[in-house]
């Protein structure tokens, strides 16, 4: 399949960054020295065991959360050393966040919860524009609990990539879901990033996924364990699990 | 311990700060009803034991001069257990070091031992030697505000003779404990005090030998009282009586009585308020901890715990909760009772007053405090506990939102989407927004019951020295004089202008109603004392007829153009219908007011004065009080200005206490309230705000989400707490309005705007105290809890 043409430059990346938990006398070692870099436009697989380190590595990465130590850098902007308040800036410009529960806000409906990230946004695409993109322009008007999970998720990444994030990070997207929605709630991600362009890094433990992507990100006990190209990403609708 | 008993510690510890915030709404309660009726107790208790021990009288009169050998007759009345004749009057006294003339009341002792009725309590020194005819007991406050000490000696103007006295003790008296000097509206120990002294000192000094002036009974049980008064009026009439009256007109008693409804109103309206919001707050609370505990209730159904423990479990926690109100609210009361009684003290004479409120309104602030929270978890309790245990251990289901006509507004004036979810919040749970908006109202209600006090005494005090009394003095006479008199006052020293005035006790009766009052006979181009219309502007004093006080009329059921029946209770005591032809405005006493021409044609008589009111040249004050201080003619003298500054203080000391008191409870309303709601709030949408956050909204706008809503909930309740306070306010000046005083029916802008203003910044303060915990929320760890 034919994706945009990849620049390698580097959006976002870290340098050797370590989260340690601490919990009493109990120091749990989340992230163990994690070098990696994300590319303009790429689409990034992590994949590993339940507590290998990816989603604490994608909040980190994703601003939610800061390293013990290590640097983080959104292109040229050092965000380890930053306060709280430039990381809300940072994720309000930059980031677009799917998680496994939707989170979507129950007393909205779909086109208001993207709206509720338009209205913040610099130069946001409208939300209906957005809820097309995911291909669901008849739902616009109802709430979350009158929609399907598939369709929740699908307005989680609408309210995504309505602002044109220049970063989407997907923490288990399709967990909660089977895999015929869960394909859909792929495509949407993977059109997206063919379309606008967006970096997205995407956490599964589904290993069958990681074939959409253009590198696999491997995690195992707060450690990359193996970084592998993929030269030829297949289409969401050819995956099957 | 059993372990669900140390889940009930844990959970309270877990939600202290929201029980704590209830149990101080519901402490407020339990605290007004301890306090004022805990100090109604004390004081109505010390007061009968005073009474009682001091023989109080039950029947009063004054007659201008009855021969000694009436005493018999009148014991001889059926009904009556013991007459003492007295001799009453009023002195001048001119005191050392002290420009202005002090009057006093003189009362005779019997020539030997200790009076039948109204028996002073000696505090210091001794009664005065029957053969020392200038030996004197003085009235403790005034002996002590001026200084005399037994073996001290003063002078006073006795029945226009001006004579030395010497002070041989101080006493306190169950017919004095509120005393009030002629014309005076606040007591002024200074200025006017007792003076006690042996019966053939007084007769002398008022050649009232073998006469008396004075007399009072004591009824035996199961008397008539109305009876024997007639029968009283009756045989006091040929030597001039001048009334005869039970308690209910005796000044101190009046004032005292006045106090204890007052009291007992406080004790009404108050506590019920607070009680209710206490109710619906741990309805509110208790309400979101089973709905999270739901899993457990759940769980503990299905090992097989019976409905009746767990409902007692839930119970438990509500008990702790009234448990710790009550204890707080007792202890806040017991402190406020002992400073009331205390302030108590400095009005009333009693000769010990100690705050006992005895234990029934422990035990029924108590109960009232148990059975309002409880009745407030029973609601809740009882919605969990009837779930089946498969039902309750599924997570509940998902709020259900509608569009609705909220919607449509919102897109119309093109909401925000977190106004939305404010908006949206609102129309979700009503019942919630109920509690919190109702709760807000209350407590506007109440900071405007208690700052609507300084409107009401602004109007108050407006009314008695700006328009109706606009004398600078008023001079009392010690007998009636024509009225050549007003002429004569221009010579004195500084009076620019004097209007005279008569005054007589009168009975004035409509139907079944009847109340003695004074009666004011003068002048109709009297211009220093004027009437007020209802509005509070000056009007004529009507060319015939009488004029009545709002509050008299309303008692009698009198309109003008009705007939009323006015007696004088002196000679001729015939009574007279009349015409009532004009209600006038007035907060302090009940005087009623007639044309003098007209009031001296009924008696048939030439005009007389007993009162002079002067305009007077400031400066030349002392010398006029010097000239008083001589002048025998003169029964008292009162300054307006003192009269004035002496009620402000008191006002400023007793009003400002307890606005504070009032306006604090008004707060904690708001507080526990706006607290557990945005606590609620908070707990309920952890995961929403944390949502908002990783969409990048700033701290900031993420807190205004949690504080617009209970804001906007203020918001709106102010209206509705302006509404409940006039209606607080009405009842109010009902409550405290006395024959002495009728309170008027004001509200200004300032109060309305304070009331709101309070109850905003309060619910703010509140509502930052929660947000602050929302800083504290970890965005991660948020997320991480599935809804």
């Amino acid at each position: 399949m034919q994706r945009i043409a990849r620049a390698r430059t580097p959006v976002l990346s870290t340098e050797a960054i370590t989260k340690v938990y601490r919990s009493g006398p109990v120091a749990v070692h989340a992230l163990d020295g994690v070098s990696v870099r994300l590319f303009e436009a790429e689409v990034v697989v992590l994949l590993g065991a339940s507590g290998s380190g990816k989603s604490t590595l994608l909040n980190i990465l994703g601003g939610l959360d800061q390293p013990t130590s290590g640097r983080v850098m959104f292109r040229d902007q050092d965000l380890s050393a930053v306060e709280d308040a430039a990381l809300t800036e940072f994720r309000r410009k930059h980031v677009g966040f799917v998680f496994q529960f939707y989170n979507l806000v129950p007393s909205l409906t779909a086109r208001e919860n993207v709206a509720l990230v338009t209205e913040i946004a610099g130069d946001p695409m409208p939300p209906e524009e957005a809820l097309d993109r995911v291909g669901l322009s008849g739902r616009m008007d109802h709430f979350p609990s009158e929609l399907s999970g598939g369709e929740q998720q699908r307005v989680a990444i609408a309210r995504a990539i309505a602002k044109r994030p220049d970063i989407l990070l997907c923490d288990e997207p399709t967990g909660a879901l089977d895999s015929k929605t869960g394909i859909t709630v792929l495509e949407a991600l993977i059109g997206v990033n063919r379309d606008l362009g967006t970096t997205t890094a995407l956490i599964t433990h589904n290993a069958e996924i990681r074939r959409i992507a253009d590198r696999v990100i491997y995690m195992a006990d707060g450690r990359i364990t193996k970084v592998e190209e993929n030269s030829t990403p297949i289409a969401p609708s050819e995956v099957s699990w | 311990m059993r372990a669900l008993d140390r889940k009930v510690l844990r959970d309270l510890r877990g939600i202290w700060a929201q029980c704590l915030a209830i149990a101080m709404v519901l402490a407020c309660g339990v605290m007004v009803m301890v306090l004022s009726t805990g100090t109604q107790r004390s004081l109505t208790e010390t007061r009968d034991a005073f009474y009682e021990r001091h023989r109080f009288a039950d029947v009063f009169a004054g007659v201008t001069r009855a021969p000694r050998s009436l005493l018999s007759e009148i014991a001889a009345i059926d009904g009556v257990a013991q007459a003492e004749a007295r001799i009453v009057f009023t002195a001048m006294v001119d005191l050392e070091g002290m420009v202005e003339p002090a009057s006093a009341r003189v009362i005779s002792l019997p020539a030997l031992g200790e009076p039948a009725l109204n028996l002073p309590l000696l505090r210091t020194g001794r009664l005065p030697d029957p053969l020392q005819p200038d030996e004197v007991a003085l009235s403790e406050p005034f002996a002590q505000a001026n200084g005399l000490q037994p073996g001290n000696r003063f002078r006073a103007v006795l029945n226009g003779r001006l004579r030395e006295l010497v002070v041989t003790g101080h006493l306190l008296s169950p017919e004095y404990i509120y005393t009030l000097g002629p014309a005076a509206m606040m007591p002024d120990d200074r200025h006017f005090g007792l003076i006690w002294m042996r019966e053939p000192a007084a007769a002398a000094a008022t050649d009232l030998d073998g006469a008396f002036n004075d007399l009072t009974l004591s009824l035996s049980r199961g008397a008539h009282e109305a009876a024997v008064i007639a029968a009283v009026d009756r045989l006091l009439a040929p030597y001039g009586g001048t009334g005869t009256h039970g308690r209910d007109r005796q000044m101190s008693h009046v004032f005292i009585e006045g106090e204890l409804s007052q009291l007992g109103a406080m004790a009404r309206v108050l506590p019920p308020i607070f009680l209710v919001v206490s109710a619906f707050l741990v309805n509110m609370v208790l309400g979101r901890l089973i709905a999270l505990e739901r899993r457990q209730i759940g769980l503990l159904k299905a090992i097989g715990y019976p409905t009746r423990t767990i409902v007692i479990h839930y119970l438990k926690m509500t008990v702790g909760i009234g448990l710790a109100g009550t204890l707080i609210g007792w202890g806040m009361g017991w402190w406020l009772g002992h400073e009331m009684t205390a302030l108590y003290t400095e009005y009333f004479r009693f000769p010990w007053l100690d705050y006992r409120p005895g234990a029934a309104p422990m035990v029924i602030s108590g109960a009232a405090a148990m059975g309002a929270v409880i009745l407030g978890a029973m609601r809740a309790v009882s919605a969990a506990v009837r779930l089946a245990p498969a039902v309750a251990m599924a997570p509940p289901a998902p709020p259900v939102y509608r569009r609705g006509w909220a919607d449509a507004l919102g897109y119309r004036l093109g909401l925000r989407q977190t106004t939305m979810m404010i908006v949206r919040s609102l129309t979700r749970w009503p019942g919630r927004a109920a509690v919190t908006l109702f709760g807000v109202a209350g407590s506007v209600a109440v900071l405007i019951a208690s700052f609507v006090t300084f409107d009401i005494i602004d109007v108050v005090m407006e009314d008695l020295f700006d328009r109706t009394n606009r004398q600078h003095a008023t001079m009392i006479l010690h007998q009636p004089v024509t009225v050549q008199a007003e002429l004569a006052a221009l010579s004195l020293p500084g009076v620019l202008h004097a209007e005279g005035v008569y005054a007589a006790a009168v009975r004035i009766s409509h139907g079944p109603g009847s109340k003695l009052v004074s009666l004011m006979a003068r002048d109709p181009g009297a211009d220093l004392t004027r009437l007020l219309d209802p509005e509070g502007r000056p009007i004529p004093l009507p060319d015939s007829g009488v004029a009545l006080p709002e509050s008299l009329a309303t008692y009698l059921g009198l309109m003008p153009g009705d007939k009323v029946e006015v007696e004088l209770l002196a000679p001729p005591r015939k009574p007279w219908a009349v015409t009532v032809t004009q209600v006038f405005r007035q907060s302090m006493g009940q005087d009623i007011l007639m044309r003098r021409d007209a009031f001296f044609d009924l008696m048939n008589e030439t005009p007389q004065v007993n009162m002079l009111h002067l305009a007077v040249d400031t400066s030349a004050l002392p010398a006029l009080q010097t000239r008083i201080k001589q002048t025998p003619a003169i029964a008292g003298f009162t300054l307006w200005a003192d009269v004035r500054a002496s009620m402000e203080a008191t006002m400023n000391e007793s009003l400002i206490t307890m606005t504070i008191i009032f306006s604090g409870l008004g707060m904690l309303i708001t507080i526990g309230v706006v607290y557990n709601a945005a606590r609620i709030q908070l707990a309920e949408r952890a995961h929403e705000l944390a949502s908002l956050r990783v969409l990048g909204f700033r701290r900031a706008e993420v807190g205004n989400v949690l504080i617009a809503e209970q804001m906007l909930l203020t918001l709106v309740a102010v209206p509705v707490g302006w509404l409940l306070g006039y209606w607080f306010a009405i009842l109010m000046t009902q409550g405290f309005s006395t024959d002495i005083i009728s309170l008027p029916m004001v509200i200004s802008r300032a109060t309305y705007a304070q009331a709101a203003l309070t109850a905003l910044a309060t619910a703010f303060v509140s509502v930052l105290m929660v947000r602050r915990r929302l800083d504290r929320i970890d965005i991660v760890t948020a997320l991480k809890q599935k809804e």
